[in-house]
């Protein structure tokens, strides 16, 4: 199967980074926010959006853009994001095509999901939280990227 | 070497700030990221964004990492067992959209896994009882999610 796996740079990314187990005898392709990140995922398909967040609408209309191209020439079966917008837009996309989408809502988020995790949790095949009081019956709660 | 990050999306210059004023008495170098932040830090050297590779260069040679308490930063420092003080970015001031930060700091520091200051004054304090007395890491983890995590994604991968 594809996987596509997509975050933000930072913290996002290093909480996907540590998923990279359970992607394990697939093909899988990796996409974030600065081209240098290439270099955390040496040996994968490796692609770069323009950054952005919610304060610049015109980057983020970019940023779409390009996170559409991507899942619409990948064809992914399977997208999966810890955050934060081209997750969410990546999850969109994959979704409108048919795809398998998973939300891992970022463990920073202790006291609620994410507005990004809130919006995705309505179109994600499947989405998780990483505390088990922020656990619902759609939002499932089964440990966290921390071990 | 203290290594100062402040994460990649926007300033924070409360935290450069604060550290900066402070370094002098620290007596060790200090590398600072600190993404565009419009404080011109005299006492430490400075960059606005480092790659992944130098990041982890300066990330393992420091003997103490100052951060805000972004989550990318606070799991670096367990796993590579660094002590890490961490201050919350606030909406209040423009430094996030939304206080999580300041959920993600509690939290941590309840399970005894970082040193917060939740102000710059407790910062100053800190940073030098931190760097005079406590370097020893409060908390280690493994490279990878939890074991359960990780079997119900792949569960969840190859269901029809």
């Amino acid at each position: 199967m594809k996987i596509i796996a997509i975050a933000s740079i930072g913290g996002h990314w290093t909480e996907l980074l540590r998923l990279k187990p359970a992607f394990e005898n697939n093909d899988l392709i990796f996409v974030s926010t600065n081209a240098s990140y290439a270099q955390t995922v040496n040996g994968h398909t490796f692609y770069s959006v323009p950054d952005a967040n919610r304060w610049n609408k015109m980057q983020v209309l970019k940023m779409a853009v390009a996170v559409y191209k991507i899942i619409r020439k990948e064809k992914p079966d399977v997208v999966i994001s810890t955050g934060a917008a081209p997750g969410l837009l990546g999850i969109i996309a994959a979704k409108s095509m048919g795809a398998k989408t998973i939300w891992v809502d970022s463990i920073a988020n202790a006291e609620k999901l994410s507005l990004s995790g809130r919006l995705a949790s309505h179109i994600a095949s499947r989405t998780y939280t990483q505390w088990p009081h922020l656990a619902t019956a759609s939002i499932l709660y089964n440990g966290n990227v921390l071990a | 070497m203290i290594f100062l990050t402040i994460g990649t999306q926007v300033p924070f210059d409360r935290l450069v700030k604060a550290v900066d004023e402070v370094a002098p008495s620290l007596n060790t170098k200090i590398i600072a990221q600190v993404s565009k932040s419009a404080y011109k830090a005299r006492n430490m050297q400075t960059f606005d964004f480092i790659s992944p590779h130098d990041f982890d260069a300066f990330f393992n040679s420091a003997s103490l990492i100052v951060s805000h308490a972004g989550m990318g930063n606070i799991i670096s420092a367990l796993e590579r067992e660094k002590p890490i003080l961490i201050l919350p970015r606030l909406a209040k001031y423009g430094e996030h959209r939304n206080d999580h930060q300041m959920a993600t700091a509690k939290v941590f520091e309840k399970l005894n896994y970082v040193h917060v200051a939740y102000d710059e004054h407790e910062l100053l304090k800190k940073l030098v009882s931190v760097y005079t007395q406590h370097l020893k890491p409060l908390h280690k983890i493994g490279t990878t999610a939890s074991p359960e995590l990780l079997a119900s994604i792949k569960d969840f991968i190859k269901s029809k």
